[in-house]
């Protein structure tokens, strides 16, 4: 990259061939060590998660009760829990869980703040009555509120969906709507800046319907900020789900969860200290994986630092 | 500016009662039953007289208005009292009662009150007096090795959750060193130097964990505000009519980079009282996070109630004094 640098500046440049604005966005998320190492890791985390358990001959869930409480060793290389349990099986399983309530309600928390935002910021009638709803939202308190919620509609979800499904609907929705508003708030902001281009007067112009000038033209030029606060939120949904499986208001116990594996190795934390460690472990190297590709994201997508 | 903050004010009390609604509605739909704790020996139509006492017999606006009343009129009276001395000042007659322990709220709030600010207080100041000097030099040899050090530092506490911090803590000062208690003793009563060394060293891990968290975030920030301003023209003003280094960097940049740094620091203080949930139930101090969570585990629907609300109103206010922080701190900006 170094060595290219001055040739681009000459004339080279010129000459150049058109390609997707992609790749230069690639080029420079390149340049950001810690986002190559960051999206590394995350891959071998979501390799290990999702791949593994074809690979690992041990069930998650299967007991056997002879071979409790042993150390690392070469048949079971993170050690069984108390009930003979193979950890590693565990872990595979529990980061399934923790991944996937972190895409899902990153995916729920950004459609609900682009769609907020957006409407928002497009539609001037309804801008004032969305935004008082997003500094409402911004002023509850989150944490207590996802406890109570979760505390509430535990049963009455786990009656409809099964324990399991309903759990998993209710983390994902209730951590979805109480982390939208960051997003909206960006998004508004971006969309009342583009609204103004000469390049969308002149679609509107030619007589564009509202939603295909959406769509078309003003969507695809909020996404940059739209992805880098995706990834940031898959990372506040691991920690949030992991928080509430910790205090115990997540998923059953029998249900491995990264939270759920900490809150249970806490009580052998003095015998047994990897059982607590380990999935701590996996979720603070998933987190910090994944705010390094956002950080690089940011870096990458930001057009003013990209010519660099 | 007088203008603005009476206009915020009055804005905040509807936010404030749709919150309060909300939350009411809420913990309304909830299947707990604050009677579920009673023995099963008990008479359904001796329960249901239970049910009346505990005010749960009224339709539930009703009891709504009840609680805002209670919670908007007698409790501040009894805090007022309590605060000044004076007992007249205290509104007599029923005030929120919690259904687990049966004594009124407040005072339950007033006696956790300050376990949480001790610690929690404490981790936060100690993590501004951190970061800010790490975020300035950070910044100011960017991309040196202090900066990347310092930068991957504040990434990892920024990523790190506390409840894998707090018991990795644990791990190694409480069962391998043996140096700190695990448990937290909230009845410890500080009267001599001796109890004071136990309080010190009972507050040295959460204060730890939480300050690492809080003083992460506050150096991306103090660092990020710190970059915008060193490249800005009034540095190089300031440089070409021969001020010194020190002045240059510790005054005309710091003080432009502290504004927005100061309203981040005003907004992160509700968070001191709701985030630290986690860090109270690891480390077993007895705060009003512990509470919170006592209270809804026993469906004390007024203790949550007014937990959540007085959580909401704190951060409904610490919004508005970070927006009058930035006018203060930043003469362009004018709220007319």
């Amino acid at each position: 990259m170094s060595e290219t640098a001055p040739q681009k500046s000459l004339d080279v440049a010129a000459f150049r061939p058109p390609r997707n604005q992609w790749w230069d966005v690639w080029d420079q998320f390149k340049v950001h060590k810690g986002a190559l190492a960051g999206s590394l890791v995350f891959g071998l985390i979501v390799l290990f998660c999702f791949i593994g358990p074809w690979l690992w001959p041990y069930d998650a869930t299967f007991i056997d009760i002879r071979s409790r409480n042993q150390g690392m060793s070469l048949a079971h290389p993170f050690g069984t829990d108390q009930l003979g349990r193979d950890i590693m099986a565990r872990m595979m399983a529990g980061g399934q869980v923790s991944l996937a309530v972190g895409i899902v309600a990153m995916l729920l928390s950004i459609l609900i703040g682009t769609l907020i935002g957006v409407v928002s910021g497009y539609f001037r009638r309804i801008d004032g009555l969305l935004m008082r709803m997003t500094d409402l939202f911004l002023a509850l308190p989150l944490l207590p509120l996802l406890l109570v919620m979760s505390m509430l509609f535990r049963q009455p979800l786990s009656a409809v969906f099964g324990v399991e499904m309903g759990m998993f609907l209710l983390i994902v929705t209730a951590i979805g709507i109480t982390s939208w508003m960051r997003t909206a708030r960006v998004v508004r902001g971006d969309v009342l800046a583009l609204k103004e281009r000469e390049y969308v007067l002149a679609a509107r112009s030619i007589g564009t319907p509202p939603r295909r000038l959406i769509l078309r033209h003003i969507l695809p030029n909020v996404l940059s900020p739209v992805m880098v606060s995706a990834t940031l939120m898959i990372a506040t949904a691991i920690i949030t789900e992991s928080a509430l499986s910790f205090l115990g208001m997540g998923f059953p116990p029998d249900f491995p969860t990264w939270g759920r594996l900490v809150y249970d190795g806490i009580d052998y934390l003095q015998q047994y200290p990897s059982r607590a460690m380990l999935p701590g472990v996996f979720i603070s190297l998933t987190v910090l994986s994944v705010n390094y590709i956002g950080d690089g994201l940011r870096d990458a997508l930001d057009p003013r630092i990209r010519g660099r | 500016m007088f203008n603005y903050t009476l206009r915020r004010l009055l804005l905040a009390i509807p936010t404030l009662l749709f919150i309060a609604l909300a939350i009411f509605l809420l913990l309304e739909l909830s299947p707990g039953d604050p009677m579920a704790d009673m023995p099963l020996t008990i008479p359904p139509e001796v329960r249901e007289q239970m049910r009346l006492a505990l005010g749960l017999g009224e339709a539930w606006y009703i009891r709504f208005f009840k609680w805002l009343y209670l919670f908007s009129v007698v409790e501040p009276s009894h805090v007022l009292a309590n605060m000044t001395g004076l007992d007249w000042l205290a509104i007599e007659g029923q005030r929120i009662i919690s259904f687990q322990t049966r004594s009124p709220v407040g005072d339950i709030i007033a006696q956790r009150l300050p376990q949480t600010l001790w610690v929690v207080g404490l981790s936060y100041i100690f993590g501004i007096m951190v970061a800010v000097p790490i975020g300035i030099y950070s910044a100011y040899r960017q991309y040196s090795w202090f900066d990347q050090a310092g930068t991957f530092i504040s990434m990892v506490g920024f990523s790190l959750p506390t409840f894998f911090t707090g018991p990795l803590l644990m791990l190694i000062f409480s069962i391998w060193l043996g140096w700190f208690p695990i448990i937290y003793d909230t009845t410890l009563v500080v009267d001599s130097w001796y109890d004071f060394g136990l309080q010190l060293r009972q507050m040295a891990m959460p204060v730890f964990v939480l300050t690492l968290y809080n003083a992460a975030q506050i150096t991306r920030f103090m660092r990020a505000s710190m970059l915008d301003n060193l490249t800005q023209d009034y540095v190089r003003t300031a440089r070409s009519k021969g001020m010194t280094e020190r002045i240059v960097v510790l005054v005309h940049v710091l003080r432009n980079s502290m504004i927005p740094v100061i309203t981040v620091i005003a907004l992160g203080i509700p968070t001191i009282f709701t985030g630290a949930i986690i860090t109270e139930q690891i480390f077993r101090v007895n705060g009003l996070g512990a509470l919170l969570i006592t209270a809804i585990y026993a469906s004390d629907i007024p203790m949550v109630l007014t937990l959540s609300v007085v959580f909401a109103i704190l951060i409904v206010l610490f919004n508005l004094i970070a927006d009058l922080l930035y006018a203060v701190f930043d003469p362009r900006i004018r709220y007319e």
